[in-house]
């Protein structure tokens, strides 16, 4: 990898209790990289992704964004998840304000930018994923794949400079992933950084130009898709990627 | 008769003998028993003494005014206490939900509180107060039964209300504080903006009950002497003999109290059915 290393990490350690779930993680995410991190439930995704949001403390080791620890003061009031957004399983949206209010809230309270300003922006982002028409609805009234594709506008209403998705088709209907997998090949044909956890392994080999598995919170096996689907060295890796292909999912 | 098994069952709703007959079996059987009831009170040997006393028109209509004025100062206490609970409830709600570390004594503080105003019943608060505070003349503060009263039933409420709240803000979905702090909210951001809209519309049925408990439990204040309508009619009471003073106070928190009732029941129901929907 000759690109610099948008993020960095390195040793990342972290325990619940004394149990490590991130067991010394070394990673690099170059600009406008695309990594897919896949593994078992439980093998420490989320818990990486959140470290590298400011969601989640850690005991041992660094997270660089352009060089610069992301516990560092000045990533302080927002200005981290200003710059690294992440998307949830789960969508989070929240349920007492408009599509539109959720787009904008954190773009004003958080980042003092001005309302019609804000507003501006959201429509913009609900027109590109063709959400346009439900600015004023509430999340209840949306469909999964709809929440989420506003989920999405919500994380990238500050303009990041990376995104974190984690499983974000995972919750929904089969019918309704398509429509939110489009995005975030749309979003990386504009060259947005990411790092994607998915069980959608097509997806993933797919969009990915690199991807890592992970078990027990290490990294152990990571590479260009093709090699990693086709020729994966670690047995482990072969492992999980056959009880995949058993369920059909590859 | 034999029905086809395929045809879709009769629709009764509209068949009158299905609305009527229970509605018909359930009034004669309220009849039949309240009457049998007022017969066998009002057949008592002593039901003329007791009717005069409890029951007269003519000291209903004399202690009436005095009363309805009192029951004035009754609501105005009510309305006064149900800000202050509202406002000093989510103080102590908001106060426990920080998660800062730095918040930590306040939070301890809170949980003192919290457990000694509902460890202690409000008649005794209102008596500690309302007697105790204005004996000690602070300076700067006012002395009046009334002012203590009530904020004795303020802090005393405001500690069940807070655990309302508190109820309410652990309802939401733990995912809402990690969307919040993944945007950069702080945490009073994220409980202003997305947690207490929340937690509020979850509370609501139950904190309707609140208003309504609280709206008789003012009278608790005529302990003190505030002339409210249980005081104003224990006055009558007390220069007349007659008792009749105490039904036109009990029917006058009744005028206002059952529809405060049926309202808080509309938003328990109207409550169920929107949680109903979103499972759907
Ligand atoms: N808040 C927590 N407290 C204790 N253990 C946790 C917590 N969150 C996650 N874990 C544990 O950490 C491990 C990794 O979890 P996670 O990062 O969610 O895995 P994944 O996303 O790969 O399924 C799991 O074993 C999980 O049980
Ligand atoms: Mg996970």
């Amino acid at each position: 990898m000759t690109a610099p290393a948008r993020i960095h990490i390195q040793a990342l350690t972290k325990y619940f209790g004394n149990r490590p779930v991130l067991d010394g993680i070394d990673l690099s995410i170059a600009l406008h990289e695309v990594v897919c991190l896949i593994g078992a439930s439980g093998s420490g995704k989320s818990t990486l992704l959140r470290c590298i949001n400011g969601l989640e403390m850690w005991d041992r080791g660094t997270v660089r964004l352009d060089g610069v620890p992301i516990d560092d003061p000045g990533f302080g009031g927002g200005t981290l998840q200003k710059r690294i957004a992440i998307v949830f399983q789960s969508f989070n949206l929240f349920p007492t304000m408009t599509v539109r209010d959720n787009i904008t809230l954190a773009p004003c309270k958080v980042h003092g930018k001005a309302r019609a300003e804000a507003e501006k922006t959201a429509h913009h982002l609900l027109t590109r994923f063709g959400m346009a028409a439900f600015a004023a609805r509430y999340p209840e009234q949306l469909s999964g794949g709809q929440q989420q594709r506003v989920a999405i506008a919500r994380a990238l209403a500050t303009d990041p400079d990376v995104l974190l998705l984690d499983e974000v088709t995972a919750a929904l209907d089969p019918e309704l992933v398509g429509e939110v997998l489009s995005i975030i090949r749309d979003l990386k044909a504009r060259g947005l950084t990411m790092v994607i956890v998915t069980h959608e392994m097509g997806f993933a080999r797919d969009i990915a130009d690199r991807v890592a598995f992970l078990e027990g919170g290490r990294i152990l096996e990571e590479g260009a898709p093709d090699r990693m689907f086709l020729a994966p060295h670690n047995a482990r890796t072969r492992r999980f990627l056959q009880r995949i292909i058993d369920a059909g999912r590859l | 008769m034999i029905r086809d098994a395929t045809a879709p069952p009769r629709d009764r709703s509209g068949d009158w003998r299905t609305v009527l007959f229970p509605a018909l079996i359930s009034l004669v059987s309220i009849i039949a028993v309240f009457g049998a009831l007022a017969w066998w009170v009002t057949s008592s040997p002593q039901w003329p003494r007791v009717q005069a006393q409890f029951f007269s028109l003519g000291d209903m209509r004399a202690a009436f005014p005095r009363v309805l004025e009192g029951f004035w100062v009754s609501m105005q206490v009510w309305l006064t206490a149900l800000v202050c609970i509202g406002l000093w409830a989510l103080v102590l709600a908001v106060v426990r939900a920080l998660r800062a570390p730095l918040f930590a004594p306040l939070r301890l503080l809170v949980v003192i509180y919290i457990d000694i105003f509902r460890g202690v019943p409000v008649l005794l608060m209102v008596l500690l107060f309302g007697f105790g505070i204005p004996a000690l003349n602070l300076p700067g503060l006012p002395n009046a039964a009334l002012f203590w009263g009530g904020v004795a039933m303020v802090l005393t409420y405001a500690a069940y209300v807070a655990e309302i709240y508190r109820s309410g803000i652990d309802s939401v979905h733990e995912g809402q504080w990690a969307a919040a702090k993944s945007l950069g909210l702080t945490e009073w951001q994220t409980l202003r903006y997305s947690i207490l809209p929340q937690a509020l519309r979850n509370v609501l049925p139950a904190l309707m009950n609140i208003v309504v408990a609280l709206q008789k439990d003012v009278a608790l204040l005529s302990v003190l002497g505030v002339r409210d309508a249980v005081r104003e009619a224990q006055i009558y009471t007390a220069t007349t003999f007659n008792y009749s003073s105490l039904l036109v106070a009990a029917g006058l928190f009744l005028l206002a109290t059952i529809p405060m009732a049926r309202l808080a029941d509309w938003v328990a129901r109207r409550d169920r059915v929107r949680r109903l929907q979103r499972t759907q």
